[in-house]
């Protein structure tokens, strides 16, 4: 077990939690202003690093609850099913639909079917990070 | 049709999934699938072709255009009849086990997949149906997949028939684009027999050939006989074996008198294939061997009658297809039987079976001599409408005398078949006999194939029955085979005499087997030493090839793409050099300022001693092309740029962990003199394509469309990110999916590299 500075392991929380929303507005707001799914997902990725740093592998996998590969798929399968999705419901693969939802407390909310599409791409993004970390990130030695 | 082929995909489905639950009873579950097809083909009968269409793919020609006439009712019928057959035959033959849900869903998709060659009238898919019926063959051939020979024999025969597969997708491309039409039905009407067409029509020929296991690709249908016994009966005897003579057949009557070779080439391989097949088998002493070898000699003479393209022989050829199908999956499954209860299927151990399981020997008895040609079976009537052909047709007295011979032959293997597996053998001939003390088949067991030897007697005695059938299938292929019906008794002729002198001779070889021919024969080589060696020179020169390529060396990896990148592009820049004409060196002291740090921090690279110190002036120069990105106005870009770099420096440093800090010092003068040229070539190349980049291109540049069709089309203000989802939103999805190839592929590594670590157990 790596040794832990409370204080790092808290302001790093603070840093991670502010970055992870900042993430989501990325996500959010990508398609009129600048961000999306992939640059929210570095953001989101970044976040993964910085847990590592303080916590090591298994920081990073507590903090995720899901493995690598099963973001991998499963971010994949989000785009695809919204290319599908285009597909019976438009005229071609990957053909995107604007729509419009009144919600509760937001009123009413404008988007486009690239937005799951762009989901999928944030979590694959993740995936790509977390891999990424648990295929490099191993202690050699095994003391972990 | 498409409703059968989707009830099909449902009971596969439901297959799998009540598979664990049910035992062997789900092979009952997967026998509604060709009930279904019964059921469905029996609406539609009397009607003479029914028609069928769906758009698929309209942008390459693939509809699912369906058209079922009359021979493609023959096929249904085999697929469906004997396909039920051999479901429940398949219930009684193996004992629970825990993976028949998905042995069952294999061969509920190889039916479906065959009723679609059968019945599609678009070439295209019925490559797609045809390249199915192999994938599930090697799936069953290979369904004991710890036994070593059921795995070589799968894959052996997935190659054959896969290359041959692919030849006949080149054969079938050709043929259409001369046809102007992928409809089968149109190709036929449209008869092309430009060069390019003529070729296209040699290479669907190699597919069929491969596929009805014609010579030379024959060995692999003895070699899928690892597969279970139901599969050998219902795949390799009845149905996914008569692809191949169903699209000869298809062909033959057009394409004959057209085509020069046709008639010479088929008559040939068929043949021969009748010849090697049918002597080979009187070689076997595996029950199933001999079949198999039986059943390759049955299918080249089945090619020399529908090849040969004359109405009479097409007619006769429908009706061994139906023949061969019916004693033949009855054969294959009174061998299964025997090998259930004795346990083995060699002849050298068998001995007085017929006493203990006497049924299952008379009805194999009448099986045989339908094979063999005794009259008053269908097996008869076939070969006699077969020779009766063959005898009209003088010029090609050659393939009267081929089919004479191969029938000798047939009639020999078939009495060494059932001397081996029924007979009492002379003393001391036997070592470890296994025999009267066998227990009897339970009767579902036995039923499906006497099943079929019934139909064989029925339609011997009275041919009527089966002549409706066999006429429309004729029919359907050639409208001069409307003549020509099935009859017992030809009168005394010709026919009759010949096959006479087929059994006596077939007789008298089974008697005395020519020891001396037998051992020159044996001599030769065979085709399946041919595909060995052809498979291990490929191993060869890949194996050579890896080694030239996969060197090992990350320099010479590295230098190669970088080499590759910059040299194909690089060529047309030369051609088509351009330089903006409105150069300025800067717009602002910051940009300067940024450009310096950006090259400073790329020198500090290069001279750096330590890895860690490269990788941070790396990650220097990275930043500040960030900074020049966000003077540039281009926020997405830097935001992009900025966060990439950061990741990738983490990365970066948890992976300098695992190599040496300083760098070594390459010791050749040639190797770091090549490494500059690579490198500054690299550097310099990018430099101007960045310069060219600029300058006022020909064509107008994409970027007004995408800002002007962005926010009216795909509702998104920023330009960047509607690309990326939007108008290219196929391309990323391609992209994501190479990244998570790449993170999938890293796992993989670390765990095959860390076998012992319990993370790579936990990760995988």
């Amino acid at each position: 077990m790596i040794r832990r500075s409370f204080v790092l392991d808290t302001l790093i929380d603070l840093v991670i939690r502010t970055a992870l929303v900042f993430s989501v507005f990325l996500l959010f707001s990508g398609h009129n202003a600048p961000g999306g799914g992939f640059i929210a997902g570095l953001v989101a990725g970044i976040t993964l690093v910085l847990r590592f740093i303080v916590g090591g592998p298994d920081a990073v996998r507590s903090a995720l609850g899901v493995s690598a590969p099963g973001l991998l798929g499963g971010g994949l399968a989000i785009a695809l099913l919204t290319g599908i999705a285009g597909w019976l419901w438009g005229d071609a693969f990957l053909e995107s639909a604007k729509f419009e939802v009144e919600l509760p407390v937001l009123g009413v909310v404008k988007s486009t079917s690239a937005l799951p599409f762009d989901i999928g791409v944030f979590v694959v993004v993740v995936g790509v990070a977390a891999a990424m970390l648990s295929a490099l990130g191993r202690d050699e030695g095994g003391d972990s | 049709m498409i409703f059968v082929l989707l009830a099909h995909t449902v009971v596969a489905l439901a297959a799998v999934v009540l598979g664990q639950r049910l035992g062997r009873r789900v092979l009952l579950i997967g026998a509604l699938a060709p009930a279904l097809t019964v059921a469905w083909l029996a609406t539609i009968w009397d009607r003479s072709v029914v028609v069928q269409s769906v758009e698929w793919l309209p942008a390459i020609g693939l509809d699912l255009g369906f058209r079922t006439d009359g021979f493609g009712r023959l096929m249904v019928a085999l697929v469906g009849g004997i396909g039920l057959l051999v479901f429940v035959y398949a219930w009684r033959y193996f004992s629970d086990r825990a993976d028949l849900g998905r042995f069952t869903a294999i061969l509920v998709v190889f039916a479906g997949s065959m009723f679609g060659v059968v019945t599609t009238d678009n070439l295209l898919a019925l490559f797609v149906f045809w390249e199915l019926t192999s994938i599930t063959s090697y799936l069953l051939i290979g369904y004991d997949d710890e036994s070593a020979p059921a795995r070589a024999g799968a894959l052996q025969a997935l190659l054959v028939t896969g290359v041959g597969g692919l030849a006949m997708l080149g054969g079938i491309v050709l043929l259409a684009q001369a046809a102007g039409t992928y409809s089968l039905a149109g190709v036929l009407e449209a008869a092309p027999t430009s060069g390019p067409a003529v070729a296209g029509l040699a290479l669907v020929l190699v597919g069929a050939f491969t596929k009805s296991a014609q010579f030379p690709f024959h060995f692999w249908l003895p070699g899928a006989m690892s597969a279970a016994t139901p599969v050998s009966a219902y795949l390799h005897s009845a149905t996914m074996v008569k692809a191949g003579i169903y699209v000869i057949a298809r062909l033959a009557p057009v394409f004959a008198p057209l085509v020069v070779w046709w008639r010479p080439a088929l008559v040939a391989v068929g043949l021969v294939t009748m010849l090697v097949g049918g002597w080979r088998a009187l070689n076997q002493t595996d029950l199933k061997l001999i079949l198999a070898q039986g059943t390759v000699s049955q299918l080249g003479f089945i090619v020399v009658l529908v090849g040969i393209g004359f109405a009479e022989a097409t007619f006769a050829g429908m009706a061994m297809i139906l023949a061969h199908a019916l004693f033949k999956a009855a054969l294959f499954m009174f061998a299964g039987i025997v090998d259930h209860q004795a346990h083995t299927r060699d002849i050298r151990r068998l001995d007085g079976l017929g006493s203990a399981m006497p049924a299952v020997a008379v009805a194999a008895v009448v099986a045989t001599a339908s094979m063999a040609g005794i009259p008053p079976l269908f097996g008869f009537v076939g070969k006699e409408a077969a020779l009766e052909a063959l005898v009209h047709e003088p010029a090609w007295w050659i393939a009267t005398a081929g089919v004479v011979l191969g029938s000798v032959l047939t009639m020999a293997y078939g009495l060494w078949f059932l001397w081996g597996a029924f007979a009492r053998k002379p003393e001391g001939t036997i070592t470890d006999p296994v025999g009267p003390g066998v227990s009897r088949p339970p009767t579902w067991f036995v039923l499906p194939p006497v099943v079929l030897v019934a139909i064989t007697v029925v339609a011997g005695v009275a041919p009527v029955i089966a002549d409706g059938m066999v006429n429309a299938a004729a029919v359907a292929v050639d409208p001069l085979a409307a003549t020509y019906h099935l009859a017992l008794w030809h009168g005394l002729g010709l026919p009759l005499a010949l096959s006479a002198l087929a059994l006596a001779g077939g007789y008298a070889l089974w008697r005395r087997p020519l020891p001396g021919l037998r051992a020159l024969t044996e001599r030769l080589p065979e085709a399946t030493d041919v595909y060995a060696s052809t498979i291990t020179g490929l191993n060869r020169m890949a194996d050579r090839i890896t080694a030239v390529m996969q060197s090992g060396s990350l320099p010479i990896y590295i230098g190669v793409i970088l080499a590759v990148a910059v040299t194909a592009p690089g060529v047309y820049l030369i051609g088509n050099w351009a330089v903006p004409d409105d150069l300025v060196f800067a717009e602002s002291w910051l940009q300067v300022i940024t450009a310096g740090i950006v090259v400073a921090a790329a020198l500090g690279t290069i001279f750096a001693p330590r890895r860690l110190g490269a990788v941070l002036y790396l990650g220097g120069v990275g930043y500040g092309v960030a900074l020049l990105f966000v003077l540039q106005g281009a926020p997405d870009l830097a935001l992009t740029q900025l966060l990439v770099e950061t990741l990738a420096l983490a990365l970066f440093i948890l992976v300098l962990r695992l190599v040496p800090t300083y760098f070594g010092m390459v010791q050749s003068r040639v190797r770091r003199i090549a490494r500059i040229a690579v490198s500054s070539t690299v550097g310099l190349a990018a430099g101007a394509f960045a310069l060219w980049a600029a300058s006022p291109a020909d064509p107008p540049p994409i970027a007004d469309e995408y800002l002007a069709r962005a926010l009216p089309e795909a509702g998104g203000r920023n330009v960047t990110n509607v690309i990326l989802t939007d108008f290219r939103a196929l391309d990323t999805l391609g992209e994501i999916t190479v990244l998570a190839v790449v993170a999938m592929g890293a796992l993989a590594l670390v765990a095959a590299r860390l076998p012992d670590s319990p993370e790579s157990e936990e990760e995988s």
